[in-house]
């Protein structure tokens, strides 16, 4: 079901946990099957210098969260944004179609937490 | 490393002396049990002697057993059978919410032909309400399906019970008892039913071959049509190999039943003491009771039902979850939902059905891992401890707060 790329992600998630400074946080629910997954970003001069992430879900939404930070990490905000869920599913080598849905949460997370980063911004 | 195959309730695997039964009739004894010369007579000898053995499983007379495909088709053959009998005579059936799929999905067939279908809820502990069952009768109905016991949870349901008031009103009663027979004592007579459906794979049998019991003078149209086998009411060359290995596998499941079942109680009692007193935010779903020896059915909160199965087999250990984040839709076990239990705790369902293999040592082993992994899974975990206090209890949605 799952390829070894996936299963490596699942058995060995990269950067779970919360970032020192959460300079943006976002946490996003799917309706239809139950996941959370949150997102936490250090941010640098609109550069994302650390990122970590805790899922609750499935082994493809554990999986996509710790792809996408990997992904992210080190990018500017506005690379960070471009990325989509297509290019998560592609990095991890492709996911079940039954799936796909379950890596959507990790790339509308970033994108809450890069809202949250922008909008604490604008108010400073 | 070897396998600690604790899902008996998904299938087993079949005994060496069953598959020994089995293997002349795939070679040399391969005649077809319709034909007259000896090696098709000797294959329909074959055939009787292990509707025998069947039927002695059930309390059933030899010729109250019809062999069929499996589980799934005698489910169909007893709903679509006794529609295509009595259909005129009644536009009602009730079942409930936690039947098998073989079962919701037949009747969800019968609705869009204008059938009206009765789905009871269980209580929390995953056991009917007669009082539920008489209420719902209608002038109307004419058949009843409700299953011995439920696949997930291992609940045993009151169907002596519910037999008594269907005969009192002279409705149709069947029951699907493949979660039943072999791990409990099973008697027809006694249960009251007309109908119960049956399968051989989860019963130390092969795949493939299962059957429906049906009570001398039951109302019952064949639902498929060819030859004369299984006397019209289930046509089809038999599949001697898959009933001489049923037979085998009855035989030996009513020779060792109370063995069975007093070391597998054992040793699942001793699973669920363990887990429970183990891990934190965990309970037992289903009556602790009234539950077959071999099913202890978890729900772990914070955590999710296929990571954790994920996790259980890079240690080997096979197990089930109800919740299956499949086809877009994650549902979360209808059989949990269907007792009430919230959306975020019958999320992180988890089921091991022990067998006759499994050793104390497998249970151990268990024990040992198991706590380990859902603390792995709850430290990456978003949602934690405060929904414990907080907003509990709510239904759908709970852990999908955005933002």
């Amino acid at each position: 079901m799952y390829n070894e790329i996936i299963m490596d992600h699942f058995q060995n998630p990269r950067n779970v946990g919360e970032s020192s400074r959460k300079d943006g946080v976002g946490q996003v629910g799917s309706p239809v099957c139950g996941d959370t997954t949150m997102i936490y970003l250090d941010i640098e001069e609109s550069r994302i210098q650390d990122i970590k992430f805790k899922t609750l879900g499935c082994a493809a939404a554990i999986a996509s969260s710790s792809m996408l930070t990997e992904m992210v990490k080190g990018k500017t905000l506005e690379e960070a944004k471009r990325v989509s869920t297509q290019d998560i599913v592609s990095a991890l080598g492709g996911l079940p179609e039954a799936k796909v849905h379950c890596s959507v949460l990790a790339g509308d997370a970033l994108k809450a937490a890069i809202e949250d980063y922008e909008k604490k911004q604008n108010k400073e | 490393m070897k396998t600690i195959y604790l899902d008996h309730s998904a299938t087993t695997p079949a005994l060496p002396e069953v598959v020994q039964t089995m293997i002349p009739y795939l070679r040399e004894q391969y005649g077809n049990a319709s034909s007259i010369y000896r090696i098709g007579r000797e294959s329909r000898k074959s055939v009787e002697e292990a509707r025998r053995q069947v039927a002695n499983l059930i309390g059933a007379e030899p010729e109250e057993i019809f062999f069929t495909s499996g589980g799934t088709e005698a489910d169909n053959m007893a709903i679509f059978g006794v529609v295509a009998a009595c259909g005129e005579k009644g536009k009602h059936i009730i079942t409930t919410r936690m039947e098998h799929h073989a079962i919701l999905h037949p009747c969800e067939q019968l609705e869009k032909r204008g059938y009206d279908v009765t789905y009871l809820n269980p209580d929390p502990k995953g056991l009917l309400r007669v009082e539920d069952i008489k209420k719902a009768i209608r002038a109307d109905t004419f058949l009843i399906s409700i299953m011995h016991v439920n696949n997930e949870v291992g609940t045993i349901q009151p169907i002596e019970e519910i037999g008594l008031i269907a005969r009192e009103k002279g409705i149709i009663f069947h029951t699907d008892a493949v979660q039943s027979v072999g791990k409990i004592p099973v008697d027809v007579k006694k249960l009251g039913v007309d109908l119960m459906s049956l399968s051989a794979h989860k019963i130390y049998g092969p795949k493939g071959i299962g059957a429906l019991f049906i009570r001398r003078n039951t109302t019952i149209d064949p639902f498929i049509f060819g030859g004369g086998q299984e006397r019209k009411r289930r046509p089809g060359t038999e599949n001697v190999p898959g009933i001489v290995g049923f037979g085998k596998a009855a035989e030996i499941a009513q020779r060792d039943l109370p063995a069975d079942m007093e070391r597998i109680t054992y040793l699942r009692d001793k699973l669920i003491d363990g887990i429970l007193s183990s891990i934190p935010y965990t309970q037992l779903n289903g009556d602790r009771q009234k539950r077959i020896p071999n099913n202890a059915n978890f729900s772990f909160r914070f955590v999710e039902g296929e990571s954790l199965l994920l996790m259980l087999d890079m240690k080997n250990i096979a197990a089930s979850s109800g919740s299956a984040c499949t086809s877009g839709s994650t549902d979360p076990s209808h059989v949990l939902l269907a007792m009430g239990i919230p959306f975020e705790i019958a999320f992180g369902s988890l089921r091991f059905t022990l067998g006759k293999e499994n050793t104390e040592e497998d249970i151990d082993y268990v024990l040992k891992v198991l706590p380990l992994i859902v603390e792995r899974l709850r430290a990456m975990s978003p949602t934690t401890i405060q929904g414990q206090n907080g907003g509990d209890n709510k239904k759908e949605g709970t852990l999908c707060t955005t933002r």
